[in-house]
């Protein structure tokens, strides 16, 4: 028997957070905490609490400041002993912050990046404790491949 | 990011099918939909709800439309966005549409003449719908993550 683990289970909006959903099983019996960009995704996870940050992507990094400050505020309030993220942007700020915390993360990476990874998943290489991809072509020495959500 | 591509063939499709009720959601594009009914966006529910109750289904080749096309078991006509055109930061949804547009029910158009007419042909026969699948991921793989968060 372990002992239940505080998960913070984080994604983007769209197709990152529909994934996301996807793995709930991996977390049912630990106090998760599910943080996206739409408040009204919050149906699709009650009874489990939902908080929100403002999205930021390449194509406007001028938010930037404003995703930073809502993850930070996600994570002293979570506290999480994990983070799972489906990516993108705004999860990998959030593992850069609670990296020197001891936090345990992992990213996997977007199934829809089936010929390489994500520039943001290249990334989480570097501040994730560990990388996985959807797609088995794409495994090697740093990032393994589990499975896929479809 | 908007897609002006496909809300502009969908809304001139539209207007030759008058008889078929057409909605679009535009995000933050700046063209308006003429004779396609249109919102900024709708709340997921509303959008789950729609895609269900819908004979067709229209997207980009992004994930989030792709699941929810799959979990309806709603045909799906994809048309993906390009980098070049300003409609995302890379051109990996020409790599979702290869790997996974072959799967039954889902269908990929090569530009916007080509979704107008696989529209028409799509909706005089749908063909064979996706195959259900269940509301999870594969357990093999959830109970590898849950692995991760229990390992001491």
């Amino acid at each position: 028997m372990t002992s239940r683990k505080r998960v913070l289970a984080i994604a983007s909006g769209g197709g990152h957070f529909v994934q996301l959903l996807r793995l709930a099983p991996a977390w049912e019996d630990h106090d998760v905490t599910y943080a996206t960009v739409h408040a009204g995704s919050a149906i699709d996870v009650a009874p489990s609490p939902l908080l929100t940050f403002r999205d930021v992507s390449r194509a406007d990094l001028w938010r930037l400041p404003l995703a930073l400050w809502d993850v930070a505020r996600i994570l002293l309030r979570v506290r999480p002993h994990v983070i799972i993220t489906t990516g993108a942007l705004p999860p990998l700020l959030a593992l850069t912050l609670a990296r020197p915390f001891g936090v345990k993360t992992l990213w996997v990476d977007s199934i829809a990046n089936s010929e390489r990874l994500s520039d943001s998943g290249r990334h989480a290489g570097k501040v994730a404790g560990t990388v996985v991809t959807q797609w088995p072509q794409l495994a090697d020495g740093h990032v393994e491949h589990w499975g896929s959500v479809l | 990011m908007p897609f002006e591509r496909l809300v502009r063939a969908m809304d001139a499709w539209a207007a030759r099918h008058p008889e078929v009720p057409v909605e679009i959601q535009i995000g933050r594009g700046s063209y308006e939909p003429v004779h396609a009914g249109w919102v900024r966006l709708m709340p997921v529910d509303e959008y789950r709800r729609k895609v269900a109750g819908a004979r067709l289904f229209v997207a980009h080749a992004g994930m989030g439309s792709i699941i929810t096309a799959i979990e309806a078991g709603k045909p799906l006509l994809m048309l993906p966005r390009l980098r070049a055109e300003g409609e995302h930061n890379t051109d990996h949804q020409l790599a979702t549409a290869a790997s996974i547009g072959s799967r039954p029910g889902l269908h990929v158009a090569g530009n916007a003449a080509d979704l107008q007419a696989r529209a028409s042909v799509l909706l005089a026969d749908a063909g064979t719908p996706p195959a259900p699948i269940a509301r999870h991921a594969d357990p093999a793989f959830t109970d590898r993550i849950r692995a991760f968060i229990e390992a001491p």
